[in-house]
């Protein structure tokens, strides 16, 4: 174990998707999610997580403790037969300052055994309060840099679930997918140093959890094929090191010297800027990578901040 | 000595307590989720902060969003045992099995100026003065520095904020002049932490854009 993080990060990821569908919204059908009111296209936080410790659990030693498959009951009943001798005393675990530390003792144990713990925190209290974990690294919602058009494909199959279908369908039946024919979508990270490092507070991630963050964060697309998605690959990520833990400059301020230009012969326009607008009318739409560029202002970067490009 | 600080961002939530399987956000932030962007960025225990007003700077305006999540917590017992055991073997959570789908009220493009003061408790020293803090909060919240990173409500929607400087005008409102006067109905104060964790309840009236609120321990603020 390496020692736990005490500079505060923000970053930022461009992900792209092609002919797939990144994130399918629920309540429309498995669409890829949208902002109705901007056409920018959406992918969740918790998504991103869950690629997140799907690349972990399979890229390295760490255990995930929010994981896919297997089966919990098997596991309860073993926890029940370590368990129960002690507990005839439900309530005894709510208020006794003994106990306190002894939650504490478990919220550590749970932090140092599980990767995904020490990172997102997780919220652990059946009756007892164990307390919650906040975790230092925080995601919000990725959001595409243009309004993004779902199409919705029909596709067939050469054969039928039922012998019903069969007969009344002649054995092919028909099925949607849904895709964006191009997206390339950025995403705001944080990570709060104190959550990391702090003496009670702290969940001990550490500077090769960190490294570990990263590394999922560029390759966490290429272990999450499917059918589904299409290809999907991380583009960039800025990561902006603060020499402090509380931080040496407004997160803001370090958001906005990243910005996204969209490239059509040579010209290139800030995305959201008046020309852009005006000129972008007879482009064609942008189906590639290549089509944007990302530029990061380097130009007068407050003391104590380091910009690193992945 | 009050300090004022401009907190916005692209989405918020904050739930109503009576509809959290599927979360609808109140119409603005409460005072309970005002004092968490600010412990965010400075609290100790020697200080406990008190928002004294809210200003609404923008339109009220929601979105629904709809999520996988979890639908159970992790088990302590399970965790104790394994412990005893000295092996993680079998703690996880899957997440498959534990599907719930759940839909989000929330609210959109929201900035807020947040008015509050702090005093000390009872666990303050010698050292802990109120000019210290009040710098310290200050220079914290001038250079963006902060804790852990602020939220609306929820982690995963970030909040940006900026400190409004002492004699500095506050930054434009964007409210309708039809929409600046709003009778929000009973809303969520903050949460007693002395008496059992209970929620405590204010009338929160909006007047020209600005909610006054009632101190937490006044007659106005009902549990």
């Amino acid at each position: 174990m390496s020692t736990p993080v005490t500079n505060r990060h923000e970053f930022v990821l461009y992900f792209d998707v092609t002919n797939g569908n990144p994130n399918g919204d629920p309540d429309a059908g498995n669409m890829p999610r949208l902002d109705p009111e901007t056409n920018l296209g959406l992918v969740t936080d918790v998504a991103l997580k869950r690629k997140v410790r799907n690349y972990v659990s399979i890229a390295s030693d760490n255990r995930i403790y929010m994981s896919e498959g297997s089966t919990l009951n098997l596991l309860h009943k073993e926890a029940w037969t370590a368990v129960m001798p002690p507990v005839a005393k439900a309530d005894d675990y709510k208020k006794l300052p003994k106990e306190e530390a002894k939650a504490r003792e478990l919220t550590a144990w749970m932090c140092s055994n599980f990767w995904d713990v020490r990172t997102f925190g997780a919220v652990m209290s059946t009756g007892v309060n164990a307390g919650q974990v906040r975790g230092p690294v925080q995601f919000s919602f990725a959001k595409s840099v243009e309004p993004i058009l779902p199409l919705e494909i029909s596709i067939t199959r050469m054969a039928a679930t039922t012998e019903k279908d069969a007969e009344e369908k002649g054995g092919r039946t028909m099925g949607r997918k849904h895709i964006v024919p191009y997206g390339l979508y950025r995403v705001h990270g944080y990570v709060s140093a104190p959550l990391a490092s702090h003496p009670v507070k702290g969940t001990g991630f550490s500077e090769d959890d960190l490294e570990l963050l990263w590394q999922a964060l560029g390759s966490m697309f290429d272990h999450d094929r499917s059918a589904a998605r299409g290809e999907m690959a991380s583009r960039k990520l800025i990561v902006f090191r603060h020499q402090s833990a509380l931080g040496n400059a407004q997160a803001q301020s370090l958001f906005e010297r990243v910005r996204t230009l969209r490239a059509y012969q040579g010209v290139a326009y800030e995305i959201g800027s008046e020309p852009y607008y005006a000129s972008t009318d007879n482009w064609p739409p942008a189906r590639l990578w290549e089509d944007y560029r990302v530029s990061v202002d380097r130009d007068n970067l407050p003391p104590g901040i380091e910009i690193i490009e992945r | 000595m009050t300090i004022r600080l401009h907190v916005w961002g692209e989405r918020a939530c904050f739930t109503r307590p009576e509809m959290k399987s599927e979360r609808v956000s109140y119409d603005v932030m409460t005072p309970s989720a005002a004092r968490g962007i600010l412990e965010a960025i400075h609290w100790k225990p020697a200080i406990r902060w008190h928002v004294d007003r809210i200003h609404v700077l923008k339109p009220v305006r929601f979105q629904s969003i709809r999520r996988n999540e979890v639908g159970a917590k992790a088990s302590a017992a399970n965790a104790r045992s394994a412990m005893a055991r000295g092996t993680t073997e079998g703690l996880g959570l899957v997440v498959d099995e534990n599907r719930q789908q759940r839909a989000s009220l929330v609210l959109i493009d929201v900035a807020y100026v947040v008015e509050a003061h702090f005093t000390m408790t009872d666990r303050a020293g010698p050292e802990d003065g109120a000019a210290k803090h009040i710098s310290m909060f200050n220079r914290r919240a001038a250079q963006g520095q902060c804790f852990h990173r602020p939220c609306l409500g929820v982690r995963e929607f970030a909040a940006e904020f900026a400190l409004v400087p002492e004699g500095a005008p506050l930054p434009p409102s964007e409210l309708p002049d039809d929409k600046r006067d709003a009778d929000f109905g009973w809303m969520l104060h903050d949460i007693d932490f002395a008496h059992g964790n209970e929620a405590r309840f204010f009338r929160a009236q909006m007047r020209n854009g600005v909610i006054d609120v009632p101190p937490f321990a006044s007659e106005q603020v009902v549990g």
